[in-house]
């Protein structure tokens, strides 16, 4: 016995997952990427500045 | 009838609602138009005087983009009915039947929040505020509005496609400044002639879409001076663009050079009337078309040129 045939609608849907999957991976890649530069500008080089006035 | 063609006949392949392929969605974002909008955008950025991480200049490029990608989902949302008559838009996701116009709709409002929202929040608001400006001005002032009611259509909806360049600008500066509207002007100017030769040799589909290009409602002869008058004003503006703080030798070298060609073949399109570019399937107007796509790139790269050998000691005056 074998599994049903894949339908060519099947095909379209994985591709379109697949793509759906693919942009939200790069999006969290590039929220963390955008976080770590604001967070490495604005945060800690001014936390260290302020030290270092003390 | 065998099984196999009962199958075939209850489960057809053509897309139903929700059934469109990525490749469908992403067509969706005009993505030629998406090439002029992060290459203006980038050298806007650029040229900017205040130095921009990599990863948020690269994340400002990419919602801008986006953004002008969902302005051209909504516009295709909203023209579904004019693309389905002309020959260049027919095979467009809506009028292929491969994209519904909900769907269109839906995809293009929620990528424009996204886009508006994530700019601001990388960059700034101002250019948050640009960009959603940019979005209402494409799908509310140009599509509903100008394109089906003015043959000026054309002159007032080109600032849509200028705006990304001050975007970029404003995303890596906060503000607006002299340099950042030269180059929406640059970008402004240069719309109408573009168009119009598109218009002049695409001849029958605006026509029969019912738009009223300037061919449609003025005539060919009154949209050939036109198109000579624009171009003049756009030399002017282009080459005294040289002499600003985003210019410098290399733009002045460029600016002369097309503007020059540009001008001749504005002139030759403006000498010619419907006989003679019948008799050669509007070759000169082809190639004043053709002749703009590198105007607009050779000359922004012009000024990405300046920007970049700044650091050395070279680029502007």
């Amino acid at each position: 016995m074998s599994f049903r045939q894949e339908h060519e609608l099947h095909k379209r849907r994985f591709g379109r997952n697949l793509g759906l999957g693919l942009v939200l991976a790069g999006l969290v890649a590039l929220v963390f990427g955008l976080t770590v530069v604001k967070v490495g500008v604005d945060g800690f080089t001014l936390e260290q500045n302020s030290e270092a006035r003390d | 009838m065998s099984d196999a063609s009962l199958n075939t006949a209850s489960t057809p392949s053509q897309a139903g609602p929700g059934d469109a392929e990525f490749g469908d969605y992403f067509a969706l974002l005009k993505p030629r138009v998406m090439t002029l909008v992060v290459f203006t955008a980038f050298v806007g950025l650029m040229a900017a005087p205040q130095g921009v991480h990599p990863v948020v200049a690269f994340a400002a490029i990419l919602f801008i983009a986006v953004g002008g990608g969902a302005s051209g989902a909504l516009n295709m949302w909203w023209d579904a009915d004019i693309d389905r008559v002309m020959k260049r838009t027919r095979n467009r996701p809506i009028p292929a039947g491969k994209v519904t116009e909900s769907e269109a709709f839906a995809f293009g409002i929620t990528l424009a929040a996204f886009s508006v929202v994530l700019l601001a929040l990388a960059t700034n608001l101002l250019a948050g505020a640009l960009l959603a400006f940019t979005i209402f001005f494409y799908v509310v002032i140009y599509s509903m509005w100008l394109k089906r009611w003015t043959p000026q259509n054309i002159v007032i909806g080109g600032a849509a496609g200028a705006f990304p360049p001050m975007i970029g600008w404003a995303a890596a500066t906060g503000t607006i400044s002299i340099e950042s509207i030269l180059m929406f002007t640059l970008i402004f100017m240069w719309t109408p002639p573009h168009f119009w030769a598109l218009a002049l040799f695409m001849r029958s589909d605006y026509d029969e879409a019912g738009v009223p290009m300037l061919t449609v409602t003025h005539g060919r002869p009154a949209t050939r001076r036109h198109i000579l008058v624009y171009t003049v004003l756009l030399a002017a503006l282009a080459v005294a663009t040289a002499f600003t703080s985003v210019g410098g030798p290399i733009y002045l070298t460029v600016a002369v050079v097309l503007n020059g060609a540009f001008m001749l073949g504005a002139v030759h399109i403006w000498r010619r009337d419907e006989d003679m570019a019948e008799a050669d399937n509007y070759a000169v107007e082809r190639k004043f078309f053709r002749l703009s796509l590198y105007y607009l790139f050779a000359h922004f790269v012009a000024i990405a040129l300046e920007a970049s050998l700044v650091p050395f000691g070279l680029g502007g005056w």
